[in-house]
């Protein structure tokens, strides 16, 4: 149970003076259950990527599998997929349309076919899981704040009960503790309810302190994927591209170059504080020790 | 007395029924005192919420005061007859990029602020020269906006501000929208407006990564200045600005994290090269 | 599809074209327009035909661009040209159960399709080499006299260059709405027409709120930016015609001439 792609290759305006690649042989295999950040900066391919997950956008080539079934293959129920790969896009502006925030969180679950009483109870949970007060259900959407849209349309995704959850960028706008506030119930959403959750930023930070695998996009090609150590080793390659490592991650290489031997994974700041306080002590009991020779 | 100086400032909003009868007010702005320097640099800090863009609105007399007064350069600005001096005074770049370009060709666009208060065509032109070249943007004069990137545009913007030579311009979050590499571009060319032609910057922001090399930081909460100094006081109250609901840059979190468990590392760090200097004498002390 | 619309968009290029008095390409496009309705022949159809790819020539707007402009309205064209192809009377050349082409339906048909074609390349030339904020003031300027009688020809002339900037931008929001109401399982193609109408709904609301906020946002920088309607504005690119502007006047009055000439003396064989 997974999505897979193979050599994908998405080309904007195909044989014009515009053409323009923004995919280039893309190989990724998105596991069940795995909280991925895909991080990358304008125009390096990622909201593309994405948009191929759920068949909104049709690679030039290349073939994608769901749950090992060829997407494109004819017959394929792209609706259906969407419905099972939920993609909540960046501003909630643009989904946000119903007169009361239930009727709207229902749309999804009602385009799935479902009867109103069930649609709206499936609102109803969403809802509740993205911590929205019951007692703004029945008031019109425009009337929120940007942290609250932002809820209602990641709820009006969550309704259809999607398997995997896809966010683009979904604290752009937000203040940091509107922000903290989503990452955390993404975070959450994860835990709690086991769903794949992929989130799409160009805020290394953010993504650190998240997931567990980073994908980074530069010009439409995959250039590392693997844990945010891992990827995080790579910060002067990264910077290359228009991209910053944490600036823990800067702090501790630049002490480690230094001399002073500390951890140069440490990418949150629980971590330097751990790794710089037992670098720092072990160099003054080591000083100690010394002096007792 | 400063280029900005409001005093007792307070702004409410009135929310009204069909009739015309008050519903409910709310207090964007409670009593706000501030003096703004000719050629200062001065950041203003708050949650989605504070009253920071309610303010920066006053300062360009797009909002007036409902109580309390401002000064913009001597004028007052509740007064109808400065409204247009007053914004030709203190110039103002919003927030979406998109919705504050008028033209659909750059130089046009920035032309447009010095053709409304009648400057002649040949000194419209040489003020377009001048501002694009000021914030980069000078070999992108005859291409549209819609093809720009969002720093390039909110460039572009402040470009359109300059071109009407204000003595003081207002940034209200104007990185908000941007991806980092944007960022960088727009708060390098304010900067180099501040430094090289002495323009007053009021850059607004919730991001503190932005302000550390600010010559004033203010802190608003729920429409009242809460906090006010030189980046380093400000930064020393890491529990404070989190009480704000403010985004503290890791390294100051760590700086702070490091001196509670007893390192002497000084209070305040806002570099990272700080840091590391501190960290490594730290180390060699003990 | 939206995107690949040329007409309205502008393409920089350093020409002759470009450099004309909007008020002289208003009047260009005018009269070519009246030309493709009342030429007749082959000689007028040739003359015609080296004026506009002349003016195309000069215009340094690559060839291959302005042709995309015309995919958009090809399916207009195509039942154009097939109505006059099987309704036109006349001499039958071909027939086939109750369809029948005639001689007269081919050549109406052709000479639809052409008209068609030109006057779509034609209008594009304007649009293309002139920014829309030319444009506008061009009919500001050409409408001048109409402020006397209470018409605010200023206000009309910035509601469409802003109009126009903003077509683009609205354009790219309508495709990123759709997207994001498909990925809630919105289908705007299929079922009767009611039901498309009311799948509209969901695309059609957050565009219009957007588009307010919009409209909003830029009332507000507008004002920040000192506008106070048209009165003591100054002009950054004011209109003044130059040797070539009235060196086009002429050319293009040259131009009406030699069709009607065409038209009197040679209609042969249309």
């Amino acid at each position: 149970m997974s999505i897979v792609l193979e050599k994908i290759n998405f080309i904007y305006s195909e044989e014009t003076a515009y053409q323009i690649q923004a995919l280039k042989d893309v190989n990724l295999t998105i596991e069940d259950g795995q909280f991925i950040g895909i991080i990358g900066h304008t125009g390096s391919g990622k909201s593309t990527l994405i948009q191929h997950f759920n068949g909104l956008m049709k690679a030039t080539s290349g073939t994608i599998y769901f749950n090992g079934q060829n997407i494109y293959e004819e017959g394929y129920h792209l609706r259906d997929l969407r419905s099972k790969v939920g993609l909540v896009f960046q501003y909630p502006e643009h989904q946000l349309f119903e007169t009361t925030i239930l009727e709207d969180v229902a749309f999804g679950p009602k385009n799935q076919g479902l009867s109103k009483e069930e649609a709206l109870q499936r609102a109803t949970e969403a809802l509740k899981s993205v911590g929205m007060p019951e007692e703004l259900y029945n008031q019109s959407p425009f009337d929120l704040s940007g942290g609250q849209k932002r809820r209602v349309a990641i709820a009006g995704v969550l309704a259809m009960q999607p398997e995997v959850l896809i966010l683009d960028e979904p604290t752009a706008g937000l203040d940091p503790a509107g922000r903290d506030e989503i990452l955390d119930l993404v975070a959450r959403m994860h835990r709690e309810r086991g769903i794949t959750v992929i989130l799409v930023s160009h805020s290394m930070e953010d993504v650190a302190k998240y997931v567990q695998r980073i994908i980074v996009m530069n010009q439409g090609s995959v250039m590392y994927d693997g844990t945010p150590k891992d990827v995080f080793h790579h910060y002067k390659e990264l910077e290359t591209v228009g991209l910053a490592a944490p600036q823990v991650t800067y702090l501790m290489h630049e002490l480690k170059e230094r001399g002073l031997l500390v951890d140069t994974d440490a990418t949150t700041v629980a971590e330097a504080r751990a790794s710089l306080m037992e670098a720092l002590t072990g160099v003054h009991s080591a000083r100690k020790d010394f002096h007792v020779c | 007395m400063g280029i900005i100086k409001a005093k007792q400032l307070v702004h409410e909003y009135i929310r009204r029924d069909e009739d015309g009868n008050v519903e409910s007010t709310s207090t964007a702005l409670d009593h706000v005192d501030l003096d703004v320097q000719p050629g200062e640099f001065i950041a203003i800090l708050g949650h989605n919420g504070s009253g920071k863009s309610t303010l920066a609105k006053h300062i360009n007399a797009l909002l007036a005061p409902t109580e309390g007064s401002l000064w913009v350069d001597g004028m007052d600005v509740s007064e109808e007859e400065n409204v247009l001096p007053v914004r030709q005074t203190a110039g103002m770049v919003f927030q979406n990029p998109d919705n504050q370009i008028i033209a659909s060709v750059v130089e046009e666009d920035v032309g447009f602020g010095p053709e409304n208060i009648g400057i002649p065509t040949d000194e419209i032109w040489q003020r377009v020269e001048e501002s694009l070249k000021a914030v980069g943007m000078l070999k992108y004069r005859h291409h549209s906006p819609n093809k720009l990137s969002g720093g390039q545009k909110q460039r572009v913007a402040i470009a359109g501000v300059m071109a009407m030579q204000p003595k003081c311009i207002v940034l209200d979050e104007p990185t908000a929208m941007l991806d980092p590499n944007g960022r960088k571009e727009v708060l390098r060319a304010a900067r180099e407006l501040n430094e090289k032609k002495g323009v007053t910057i009021i850059l607004i922001t919730h991001y503190m990564e932005e302000v550390v090399d600010a010559d004033k930081v203010i802190v608003m909460d729920q429409g009242k200045v809460v906090m006010q100094g030189t980046p380093r006081e400000i930064f020393s109250q890491v529990g404070k600005l989190k009480e704000y609901r403010l985004d503290v840059p890791q390294v100051t979190i760590l700086a702070d994290l490091l001196r509670q468990s007893g390192l002497n590392i000084p209070i305040g760090v806002l570099h990272r090269e700080e840091l590391v200097e501190a960290i490594l004498k730290a180390a060699q002390i003990e | 599809m939206l995107r690949d619309i040329t007409l309205g968009q502008y393409y920089p290029a350093d020409s002759v074209i470009h450099k004309l008095d909007p008020r002289v390409k208003l009047f260009a496009t005018l009269i070519y327009i009246v030309s493709l309705f009342c030429f007749k022949g082959v000689a007028a159809l040739a003359v015609a035909t080296v004026f506009l790819f002349g003016v195309i020539k000069t215009s340094k707007v690559p060839f291959k661009f302005m042709v995309k402009g015309l995919k958009a309205i090809m399916i207009l064209m195509i039942i154009t040209a097939l109505f006059n192809l099987f309704l036109t009377p006349g001499e039958p050349i071909f027939s086939f159960w109750v369809l029948k082409i005639t001689k007269e339906g081919v050549s109406s048909a052709a000479l639809m399709a052409i008209r068609l074609t030109y006057l779509i390349l034609g209008t594009s030339i304007m649009t293309l080499t002139t920014t829309p904020n030319q444009l506008t003031d061009g009919l500001e300027k050409a409408m001048a006299p109409l402020a006397k009688i209470g018409i605010p020809v200023h206000a009309i002339a910035m509601m469409m260059s802003i109009a126009l900037r903003f077509i683009p931008i609205l354009v790219e929001e309508t495709d990123k709405i759709m997207k994001a109401q498909m990925a809630r399982g919105a289908d705007f193609e299929s079922g009767n027409l009611v039901k498309k109408v009311k799948s509209m709904i969901p695309l059609l609301v957050p565009l219009f709120v957007s588009a307010f906020r919009r409209a909003d946002d830029l009332a507000m920088a507008m004002e920040a930016r000192c506008y106070n309607g048209g009165s003591g504005r100054t002009k950054m690119k004011p209109l003044k015609y130059e040797k070539r502007d009235r060196g086009a006047y002429v050319l293009v009055s040259g131009y009406l001439v030699l069709i009607l000439l065409c038209r009197t003396f040679l209609p042969w064989p249309m």
